[in-house]
């Protein structure tokens, strides 16, 4: 069973930009995804391994696997409808 | 308290920079595109693994493992193998293919220093190299984060233990350190390196710049790339001049030319040889050689101007047989054209040949036919980086050099080496009422007494004979002759009295 949107997000787990994009990703995602979506968060601090197959520089990344493309988003996410815009196209 | 070193391994580094990198901190290597910093900071953990059991780790912000991996094969660097040991660790910062990230918001990077941090503490690194700073300047906007980051990352690898290299670009060969201000991270110790164009010819120089509290040697020193070697500095200031001479004479190869100096000349010296096309020093240097071999001496020719054939086919017009002796292993005659090389190979490539075959006397013929695939600065330094390679090695070198006037006249090449050559032996074309003989004379001898005489010399099929003093001609040396009958007249009187100098 596959969902709409697969998403990951890279986050160290010590700092509060990251919280707070967790935090306005999963509002984001209840609110205009319905439902039909995976968001896996993955701290880089616990998974380094993780971070090196995936390339991550920076945090937080966020990577959008499905729909395709595969794409990139880096921030803190404050701005939900931008966020939306890329999730979507 | 003394810093401590980091040796790199990498030739000629250690020396130039007083024996390596300082250990525990991050040095960071400048240079334009093209200037070899890739290598430099592959070869920096290549050298720490194979060397000195210490693992390294590579973070490239710039080209991407498969192609450094690839690029290294070639200087002979198996990466790969490396990797599957568990020695060598890639952190791969690279642009990825495909759509470059949206920012949205503030960001650090977390992230590429956990992957560092990772990559370090799996393997027990030692050293690391980041190659190269700039690059990722240019996959994002944030110029003023990205500076504060890396300014974070640079303090976090001081934390770790580890000695680091950062690689930075510089636009300019003489100008800002780097650009971006990645200076400022690693402001401790910096070296520059240099790939200029000088009269159409590639020069590439490394300097450092400064190591912080702790001692290097100053200014530009040249380097080359050898496949399946990698960087190898040139440090001209190696070798100490004031090596222990001795007082053993040998043998010219030529008795007469023996006597003029005064009995030979001496085991560790250098002996010039200057003379326009023709006038034999192609000659002395094969008496040279045979009287080493006869003498039972390994010897060793390098031709730079005459092919093997020639050369051969020319000794044994002059009664030596140069293929027995190399059957022999006595002689090893090492042909090359000047210009299948840069000067600095040939540098390397002599001192290797020098350091294998170990022989007891060297010649060079010439070397000024190195002198026009070179800058006059090349050069220069060139030739100080032969001489005094040869004089570490307590053995006998004889430079021969052309000069380009057929009757006397200097070449650069004089110019640079006579003041560190022991001993100069002009020859000279002597013009006397139509007639064009030859001359020789020793123009210096260090250490010994010699003789002042112009004499003069034929060539024929049992080698060089040298006669008596040219008596009627003066102005040999600087090629102005003056004909004097007085001359006549005393050699005329000479001849009645003096004996055949044989």
């Amino acid at each position: 069973m596959s969902n709409k949107y697969v998403l990951e997000l890279y986050i160290t787990s010590n700092s509060s930009r990251s919280e707070q994009a967790i935090t306005n990703l999963r509002k984001m995602c209840e609110e205009n995804l319905g439902g039909d979506f995976s968001l896996t968060v993955i701290d880089v601090l616990d998974s380094p391994e993780e971070a090196e197959k995936a390339k991550i520089l920076a945090t937080p990344t966020l990577i959008k696997k499905i729909p395709p493309p595969v794409k990139r988003l880096i921030g803190d996410f404050s701005d939900s409808e931008k966020i939306l815009g890329y999730i979507n196209k | 308290m003394d810093i401590k070193k980091l040796p790199t391994f990498i030739p000629g580094f250690d020396h130039v920079s007083h024996g390596g990198l300082p250990e525990g901190r991050t040095t960071l290597v400048s240079g334009t595109a093209g200037s070899a910093k890739t290598v430099f900071a592959a070869q920096y953990l290549y050298e720490g693994i194979t060397r000195n059991n210490e693992n390294g780790v590579f973070v490239t912000f710039e080209e991407s493992p498969a192609d450094i991996r690839r690029n290294m094969i070639g200087l002979g660097w198996d990466i790969e193998k490396l990797e599957k040991n568990n020695r060598w660790r890639f952190v791969d910062a690279s642009p990825q293919p495909g759509e470059a990230p949206v920012i949205i918001g503030e960001f650090d990077l977390a992230a590429l220093m956990a992957r560092i941090e990772h990559a370090v503490t799996k393997i027990g690194a030692k050293r690391i190299s980041l190659d190269s700073l700039g690059a990722i300047f240019t996959q994002f906007t944030d110029a003023n984060t990205i500076r504060s980051e890396l300014f974070k990352i640079a303090y976090s690898i001081k934390q770790m233990n580890v000695t680091a290299v950062m690689t930075a670009e510089r636009t300019e060969e003489y100008g800002e350190i780097a650009r971006f201000g990645v200076e400022e991270f690693v402001a401790d110790n910096v070296i520059i390196f240099r790939n200029i164009l000088e009269e159409e010819k590639r020069r590439r120089t490394v300097e450092i710049l400064k190591f912080r509290g702790t001692m290097h040697r100053k200014g530009e020193y040249p380097f080359t790339i050898i496949p399946g070697e990698g960087l190898v500095i040139i440090p001209l200031s190696n070798i100490k001049l004031d090596q222990e001479s001795s007082e053993k004479r040998i043998s010219s190869g030529n008795k007469a030319l023996d006597n003029m100096c005064g009995g030979g000349f001496f085991r560790d010296s250098i002996i010039l040889l200057s003379g326009a096309t023709g006038t034999g020093k192609t000659l002395t240097a094969t008496e040279f050689m045979a009287g080493g071999v006869k003498n039972n001496e390994r010897c060793l020719l390098f031709a730079f101007e005459e092919s093997r054939q020639q050369l051969f086919r020319n000794a044994s017009g002059w009664g030596i047989d140069f293929e027995k002796m190399e059957k022999d292993e006595k002689l090893k005659v090492v042909c090359e054209y000047p210009e299948s090389a840069g000067l600095e190979d040939h540098l390397i490539h002599i001192k290797a040949i020098i350091s294998e075959f170990k022989p007891n006397r060297v010649a060079i013929d010439s070397l000024s036919a190195l002198e026009r695939i070179s800058t006059p600065r090349g050069f220069r330094e060139f030739v100080i980086g032969l001489n005094s390679f040869i004089k570490t090695q307590e053995i006998a070198g004889l430079f021969t050099s052309t000069t380009s006037d057929l009757m006397g006249g200097t070449t650069i090449t004089d110019a640079h080496i006579s003041t560190i050559t022991d001993s100069i032996i002009l020859l000279r074309y002597v013009e006397t009422y139509g007639d064009m003989r030859r001359g020789i004379t020793v123009l210096k001898m260090r250490g010994s007494a010699h003789e002042k005489h112009i004499r003069e010399f034929m060539i024929d099929s049992s080698g060089m004979h040298i006669g008596k003093p040219f008596k009627e001609v003066s102005g040999i040396i600087s090629g102005r002759l003056v004909q004097s009958n007085i001359g006549s007249e005393i050699s005329r009187i000479d001849n009645m009295f003096e004996s055949d100098n044989k």
